[in-house]
């Protein structure tokens, strides 16, 4: 039987000291999911360029790949869409009903493993560009 | 202890759905990442090699899933956010949700507008 608790407001950052993993799990996957939705109304708006005609696609793409801002924000985003996705993969193993006694653990694995995607693929992300 | 946490409604089919799209987008997503930032570098990525890829039925429907699946986990995930999570109701809650839905066909009909484009399937 669940029981429900007034734990407050995640959003109440004063607390932020007594999260626990669960916690920020929570606040990590809902802020890069708003950064996610953020994007994909982004991208689509940056690829409809190709409804102008092929130039004006070709050019949009390489103006924003020649800014070294615009490869570090595409780093950012590969960090957020790989922790959204392992941390999705452990929700919905904890969904099925697997891995609930983990999922400390395992929350704190898709933060290494997120973090060292991101690292290793900065090389590949930032070519050419400095 | 409380059994679990979730504060979705369990027997809904919008959290049946969220859950089907997520382990779709798992796959396809990081699909995505891998084609167009590490097999073709982004920067190299131009009309007619996107226009190449849409052009054939497994990829271009495999697009269009993306953007059809994509747009409703997202957009479901913030309307979970906003309506249940700060329990907004009434009229507040029905334009959350038609703000929430306009801008979703919005930009799935822009976004196949911009798959039509490319392809040569039609």
């Amino acid at each position: 039987m669940s029981q429900s608790y007034d734990r407050g407001t995640v959003e109440d950052f004063g607390r932020w000291r007594s999260f626990t993993a669960g916690m920020w799990a929570w606040l990590f996957h809902k802020f890069t999911g708003w950064v996610l939705i953020g994007y994909l109304f982004t991208h689509i708006a940056v690829l409809s360029t190709a409804l102008t005609g092929e130039a004006a696609y070709n050019d949009t793409i390489v103006g924003l790949e020649s800014l070294a801002i615009v490869r570090l924000l595409e780093v950012g985003l590969l960090a957020v869409a790989v922790f959204h996705i392992l941390n999705g993969v452990r929700l919905l193993f904890i969904d099925l009903g697997t891995g609930l006694e983990a999922q400390e653990e395992s929350f704190y694995a898709s933060l290494v493993i997120t973090g060292a995607i991101t690292i290793a693929s900065v090389p590949t992300f930032v070519s050419g560009v400095f | 202890m409380a059994e679990h946490y979730s504060s979705f409604d369990r027997s809904g089919t919008k959290w049946l759905l969220q859950r089907v799209t997520a382990a779709f987008l798992v796959v396809v997503l990081a699909f995505h990442f891998f084609l167009l930032h590490f097999v073709n570098h982004a920067a190299d990525v131009t009309f007619a090699g996107t226009s190449a890829r849409m052009s054939t039925w497994t990829y271009f429907s495999l697009m269009v899933l993306f953007l059809l699946t994509a747009t409703f986990h997202g957009v479901n995930g913030v309307h979970n956010a906003i309506v249940h999570r700060d329990g907004i109701d009434g009229w507040k809650q029905t334009a959350v949700t038609a703000v929430l839905v306009v801008a979703s066909l919005i930009m799935v009909v822009q976004g196949l507008r911009t798959a039509l484009v490319w392809t040569n399937l039609f």
